[in-house]
C-alpha cells in the first residue's frame, strides 16, 4: 500500500471543490461568505498575502532598484562601522537606499529580511506538508481500521504526546548537522515535520470514526473498492474541512519552532537565513544596532499574528460550531 | 485510581528507557565524536581517554554499561566537557534556576491568564473582550527572542531600570525581565483557554440553574462557573510544562542564566554525550510526572472522569 501518491492523487479532489466554488454547492461557498465577513480573518488574509508576494519578488526588485541583493556586501566602504539605521545612508544623510538600515557587513538589511522571509515560509509550509502526510495517513489508517490496531496507534500518539520533542529534535540536528546549508534544511522539515503531525492525526482519526459509518463508505464497500482506495480518494477528501484549518494553524507552529531552532544556531545555516537567525545575529549588537534584531522580529511576529488570525477566522467559517474562542 | 496510577508507571518507565535509547542511539549513529572538534587530541592521549570512559569498548557493552548504571545506580556518569564533573551535580546545581524562573513564569500565567479570559467571556464582546484578546494573540505571535530583547531594549538599555542579564540569586531584580519574557505566551494561552472554557459554561444549565435560585453573580462566577470553565486551562498544563521546558532553554540563553536549558545547548553544541542523555532523561522524567499529576488533578477536579 502506496499512502503517498494516493495521497498527492487525492489533491485534484479538492480543486475540484474549488470549481464548485463558482457554481455554489453551499459549504465552500458559505465558508467563503463568512470569512470575509470576519474582519480581523481578511486583515490575516490580506498581509499573509502581502508579506508572501513581498518576499517572493522582493529581493529582486530591490535588486533593480538599487543594486543590493541580499548578500552584496558594499567593497569601496572602508569605514569601520558599515551598519546604519533605517533611512540612512553611510553619510548620515536620509535616504531611500535601505529603509530597514544594513547589517554588520553593510548589507541590505529589507532584503535580507524578505530572503528570510522566502525561507521562513517555505520551511512553514513543507513542514506542514510533511506532517499533513504523516499525520492524515497514519490518523485515517488508525480511524478506519479501527479495533486493537486503532488503539495500539493512538497509543503511540499518546505516549509521543508527553515527550520533550523539541529536545530530541535539537539532539537530532546538532548531532547530523549537514556540511552544506541545503543539507540542514532537509533535515529540519523532516525533523519539525515529523514531530507535529500527532494532533492532525488525532483530529483525522476522529472525523473518520464519524465518516466510516455512513451510506457512501458502504456503497464503496459493495462495489469492490480496495481499502487503500476507500481510505484515500473516500474519506480523506470529506476531511479536508478540518484538516485546512488545522493546517493553516500549524504553519506558524512550524515557524515559530524554525525560528527558535535557527535561533539556537541548529536550524539553518549561512549562507541561507531565515527570521529566526537574522533575529540570533541581531541580538548580539542590540544595544548599538537594534534594527538588525527589531526588523526580522517584528516582520515574522506580524506574520505570525496575520496567520493566526487566519486560521481561527477559518476555523469560525469552515465549522461554525466549533467556533470557542 | 490506585491502579490507574500503578498502570500510567507501569508505561512511564519503559518510555523513559525508550526516549534514553533513541537519545543514545542518535548520538551513537551520527558522524563524529565530542574528540572530533577543533582541538585535536595527540591519538595516544585520546586512546587513554577513551579508555577511561569505556569509550572504546563495542556498542553493546556501553550501552548496557550505561543503562546499568541509570537504573541500578541513577547515575549518568561524569561529564566530558566539564572534567571531574557529573552529570547529576550539574543538574542538580543548574535546576534551582531552570524551576525558579519556570515556575514563577507560570504561576504568573496562571494568575494574568484566568483573569483576563474570565473577564473577557463574561463580558463577551466587550471592548475588555476585544482588548485582552487581541493582546493574547500579539503574545502568542510574539516569539520569546524577539520580546526578550526589546524588554531588555527598554527596560535595561534605555531606562535603566533593571539588569539586563545574568544570574544574581534568588530573588533578585535580574530575573524580572526572564520570568516577563517566558510567561508572555503561556499567559496569552491560558487566557484564550480560560475564556472559551468560561464561555461555554456560562451558556450551561447547571449555571442557569445556579442563577435561577437566586445565587449572586460572584458566587455563580468563582463556585461553579470557575470550576468547570477551567478545565481546559489544566489539561494544557501538560503540553504547557513541555513548552515550557523548551521556552526556558531560549530565555536562559538570551539572559545568560546557568539553568538546565543553557547546559544542554552547550551540551549538544560539544557533543557532550553523557550530559544530553542525562539532561534529556531529566526532562523526559518531570514531564511524564507531570502529567501524571495533571492527568489526576483533573479527576478530582471534574467528577465526571473516571479512570
Amino acid at each position: 500500500m502506496t499512502p503517498g501518491p494516493d495521497l498527492i492523487h487525492a489533491t485534484p479532489e479538492t480543486a475540484i471543490t474549488e470549481g464548485e466554488f463558482v457554481h455554489g454547492t453551499s459549504l465552500w461557498r458559505d465558508a467563503w461568505r463568512r470569512l470575509l465577513k470576519n474582519k480581523l480573518a481578511v486583515f490575516g488574509l490580506i498581509v499573509v498575502a502581502f508579506i508572501t508576494i513581498a518576499s517572493l519578488i522582493g529581493p529582486t526588485v530591490i535588486k533593480r532598484a538599487t543594486g543590493f541583493t541580499p548578500d552584496y556586501i558594499p567593497t569601496n566602504d572602508t569605514r569601520l562601522i558599515k551598519s546604519f539605521p533605517p533611512f540612512t545612508g553611510p553619510d548620515g544623510q536620509f535616504t531611500w537606499t535601505h529603509p530597514m538600515g544594513t547589517d554588520n557587513a553593510g548589507r541590505d538589511q529589507l532584503a535580507r529580511v524578505l530572503q528570510g522571509g522566502q525561507i521562513s515560509l517555505f520551511v512553514g509550509i513543507i513542514s506542514t506538508f510533511v506532517s499533513l502526510l504523516i499525520g492524515v495517513s497514519y490518523g485515517a489508517i488508525a480511524g478506519y481500521v479501527g479495533g486493537r490496531v486503532d488503539n495500539i496507534m493512538m497509543r503511540i500518539v499518546d505516549i509521543l504526546y508527553s515527550l520533550p520533542y523539541v529536545i530530541v529534535v535539537i539532539v537530532l540536528l546538532s548531532m547530523f548537522r549537514s556540511q552544506t546549508a541545503r543539507g540542514q534544511l532537509i533535515l529540519l522539515f523532516i525533523a519539525l515535520g515529523s514531530v507535529s503531525w500527532l494532533t492532525m492525526a488525532r483530529i483525522v482519526r476522529g472525523q473518520v470514526l464519524s465518516l466510516k459509518n455512513q451510506e457512501f463508505v458502504l456503497a464503496a464497500k459493495a462495489t469492490g473498492v480496495s481499502t487503500p482506495r476507500i481510505i484515500f480518494r473516500h474519506l480523506v477528501p470529506n476531511t479536508l474541512g478540518p484538516v485546512i484549518v488545522y493546517a493553516t494553524l500549524t504553519i506558524p507552529q512550524i515557524m515559530l519552532t524554525e525560528a527558535f531552532l535557527s535561533f539556537l544556531g541548529f536550524g539553518v545555516q549561512a549562507p541561507l537565513a531565515s527570521w529566526g537567525s537574522l533575529a540570533s545575529d541581531g541580538i548580539q549588537n542590540i544595544a548599538i544596532f537594534p534594527w538588525q534584531l527589531i526588523f526580522p522580529g517584528v516582520t515574522m511576529a506580524l506574520t505570525l499574528f496575520s496567520l493566526n488570525f487566519l486560521g481561527d477566522g477559518l476555523r469560525d467559517a469552515l465549522d461554525p460550531q466549533m467556533r470557542t474562542t | 485510581m490506585l491502579r490507574f496510577i500503578v498502570r500510567r508507571l507501569l508505561v512511564t518507565i519503559p518510555t523513559i528507557l525508550i526516549v534514553i535509547t533513541i537519545t543514545w542511539g542518535l548520538i551513537k549513529l551520527a558522524p563524529g565524536s565530542f574528540y572530533s572538534g577543533e582541538k585535536r587530541l595527540p591519538p595516544a592521549i585520546e586512546k587513554s581517554i577513551r579508555e577511561k570512559y569505556g569509550l572504546d569498548k563495542p556498542w553493546y557493552t556501553q550501552y548496557g554499561k550505561m543503562m546499568w548504571s541509570i537504573v541500578r545506580h541513577g547515575d549518568f556518569g561524569t561529564s566530558l566537557r566539564f572534567e571531574g564533573q557529573s552529570v547529576n551535580t550539574i543538574i542538580r546545581r543548574s535546576l534551582p534556576v531552570s524551576a525558579a524562573i519556570g515556575i514563577i513564569a507560570y504561576l504568573l500565567a496562571l494568575i494574568v491568564g484566568i483573569t483576563a479570559g474570565s473577564i473577557a467571556a463574561l463580558k463577551q464582546n466587550s471592548r475588555w473582550d476585544y482588548g485582552s484578546m487581541t493582546l493574547a494573540m500579539l503574545g502568542i505571535s510574539v516569539p520569546n527572542f524577539v520580546l526578550g530583547p526589546i524588554l531588555v531594549l527598554v527596560f535595561s538599555l534605555t531606562l535603566y531600570w533593571l539588569p539586563p542579564s545574568r544570574w544574581g540569586g534568588f530573588p533578585s531584580r535580574n530575573l524580572i525581565l526572564p520570568i516577563i519574557t517566558l510567561s508572555a505566551i503561556y499567559m496569552a494561552y491560558i487566557a484564550r483557554l480560560a475564556r472559551a472554557g468560561m464561555l461555554e459554561v456560562l451558556r450551561s444549565d447547571y449555571i442557569r440553574t445556579a442563577r435561577a435560585k437566586g445565587l449572586s453573580e460572584k458566587d455563580v462566577v468563582i463556585k461553579h462557573a470557575l470550576r468547570g470553565g477551567l478545565m481546559p486551562v489544566v489539561s494544557y498544563t501538560g503540553p504547557a510544562l513541555a513548552f515550557l521546558l523548551t521556552g526556558t532553554v531560549v530565555v536562559e540563553r538570551i539572559f545568560a542564566l546557568p539553568g538546565l536549558g543553557n547546559y544542554f545547548i552547550q551540551a549538544s553544541l560539544n557533543r557532550d554525550e553523557p550530559l544530553i542523555i542525562g539532561i534529556v532523561a531529566f526532562i523526559a522524567i518531570t514531564l511524564l510526572l507531570m502529567n501524571l499529576v495533571v492527568d489526576i488533578a483533573y479527576a478530582y477536579l471534574d467528577p465526571r472522569v473516571r479512570y
